[in-house]
């Protein structure tokens, strides 16, 4: 019996294809989450529209509040660690959560380093923004990887910028010349024998899911559209008028992504998603996607 | 002619399914929808949540029909989630999801996912090479009532694999490690009925 495998820490994010994922900060939240079909949730104390707001150094969850919320569901438990804090991650890998998030939603605790996440039992997932940033961080051990989009905006424009690079980056290795791939290695700085790796196969080898500012059910369709595998919704639930309905709608719009007249039909009488934010407004020092090194 | 081999597309990993149905000579074909199910010869309910299952089976009616067909002999395998539908018993008073085949099932038997795991099975009915089996977050047959046939354990004698009639399940992953033979096998019981 061998446990901790790639293949057993990258098999559950295949498990949780065509799913969403939800941020919950209650036991409660995280039963209607998954009452309304989420195939995980990400525990935590503030969503992203919250810590954005709040501002201040944001934190891995009081394990307490983690537990609380691991003894309610019955669906894989996420939560996240401050990028490169690795104690935090020890804590998480501790009481058992299903999946690490080493998240640019929380603030950094080294300007240079991610954690080395392949010393884990626990998998891990990590941010990206272009291919480069993802293959950097499954050579770190992530086995799973997701955009980063602009957490708790509500709105989708820099996931969608994230997603198309990464997919154009994936399709443009595809199609090259073997003896372009060590320059194109070096060019994405990310190490060569992954670039090979996409170069033979055409994809990621990890599970890619969208994330950062998706509030809607139609959001959540554009990104699977565009090549995601699956969707986190942080703030958009529970910061929506009714997050119930739209938890539901948004897990359907996910099975029926490429389906106009089911999306049209689950789109209708939802109430007022999240209160979205325009990205000019947001001074490059308050972004957090550029967190991540 | 080539067998048309439906996958349940709602959620999980019905991708890597079709990818192992495609190698082994079959027809995979996407089910969403009820009228999906028609002119296909058998359906697999892959690995994914199985509360997530539960709640678009339902939504789309596509459950009835399958509890319809299945009850006429339609052949059905399920892997992981998909044995958890399967199930007509599920532990801790869980809901049913299908409720098809006869025997019981504990979702998340073996723990969280730190506890999930491969392992070389011996399977008799897949011939003498050991089968890479690889469980994550996995359900266990607890029981397994009359006319079931159990057709692989663990070591120490948990069950992980069985069938009845038309029905296949299991509780490990065969469409994460290319080796076909777990799907071949079913095709072979596709092919008997």
């Amino acid at each position: 019996m061998e446990k901790s495998t790639d293949i057993t820490k990258r098999g559950l994010a295949q498990m949780l294809k065509g799913g969403v994922i939800m941020d919950v900060v209650t036991a409660e939240h995280a039963k209607i989450a998954e009452n309304a079909g989420a195939v995980a949730v990400m525990a935590l104390e503030r969503v992203p529209a919250d810590i954005r707001a709040q501002g201040g150094v944001a934190r891995m969850s009081d394990p307490a509040l983690i537990k609380t919320i691991m003894d309610e569901v019955t669906i894989p438990v996420m939560a996240k660690v401050r990028i490169g804090h690795f104690v935090e991650a020890q804590i998480l890998e501790s009481i058992g959560v299903d999946y690490i998030d080493e998240s640019e939603v929380l603030t950094p605790a080294d300007n240079k380093h991610h954690i080395n996440k392949n010393l884990y039992k626990i998998p891990f997932v990590c941010g990206a923004q272009d291919l480069g940033e993802a293959l950097r961080r499954i050579a770190e051990g992530a086995s799973m990887i997701r955009t980063k989009g602009e957490a708790g905006t509500g709105n989708v424009v820099e996931a969608v910028i994230h997603m198309r690079k990464i997919m154009d980056e994936v399709r443009k290795l595809n199609n090259m010349d073997k003896t372009e791939l060590m320059a194109e290695a070096k060019n994405l700085g990310a190490p060569y024998n992954l670039v090979v790796e996409i170069a033979e196969t055409g994809k990621l080898p990890v599970v890619n899911f969208a994330a950062g500012g998706i509030a809607t059910p139609a959001d959540a369709a554009l990104m699977m559209q565009l090549g995601a595998e699956g969707v986190f919704v942080g703030s958009g639930i529970f910061k929506s008028e009714n997050p119930q309905k739209m938890a539901q709608a948004i897990v359907e719009a996910a099975a029926n992504y490429d389906n106009p007249d089911v999306l049209a039909k689950i789109s209708e009488g939802l109430g007022k998603a999240m209160y979205g934010l325009e990205l000019s407004v947001i001074e490059e020092k308050d972004r957090l996607s550029v967190r991540g090194w | 002619m080539k067998m048309r081999i439906g996958v349940l597309a709602l959620q999980g990993s019905f991708a890597e399914h079709m990818e192992s149905l495609h190698a082994a000579g079959a027809i995979p074909v996407p089910v969403k929808f009820p009228e999906q199910l028609d002119g296909i010869d058998a359906l697999i309910i892959p690995g994914g949540e199985s509360t997530t299952m539960r709640k678009l089976l339902n939504k789309y009616n596509a459950g009835i029909r399958i509890i319809d067909l299945a009850g006429k002999g339609f052949p059905v395998y399920g892997t992981c989630a998909g044995m958890i539908a399967l199930a007509k018993h599920v532990g801790h008073s869980e809901q049913t999801i299908l409720g098809l085949m006869d025997i019981t099932v504990q979702r998340n038997a073996f723990g969280r996912q730190r506890e999930s795991f491969e392992e070389n099975l011996d399977i008799p009915y897949l011939g003498q090479e050991p089968f890479r089996a690889v469980f994550i977050r996995a359900p266990l047959i607890k029981e397994t009532g009359n006319g079931v046939t159990i057709l692989a354990r663990l070591k120490d004698g948990r069950v992980v694999a069985a069938e009845q009639g038309n029905l296949l399940v299991s509780s490990f992953h065969p469409e994460l490690t290319g080796d076909l033979r777990m799907h071949q096998y079913f095709l072979a019981k596709v092919k008997n009925t």
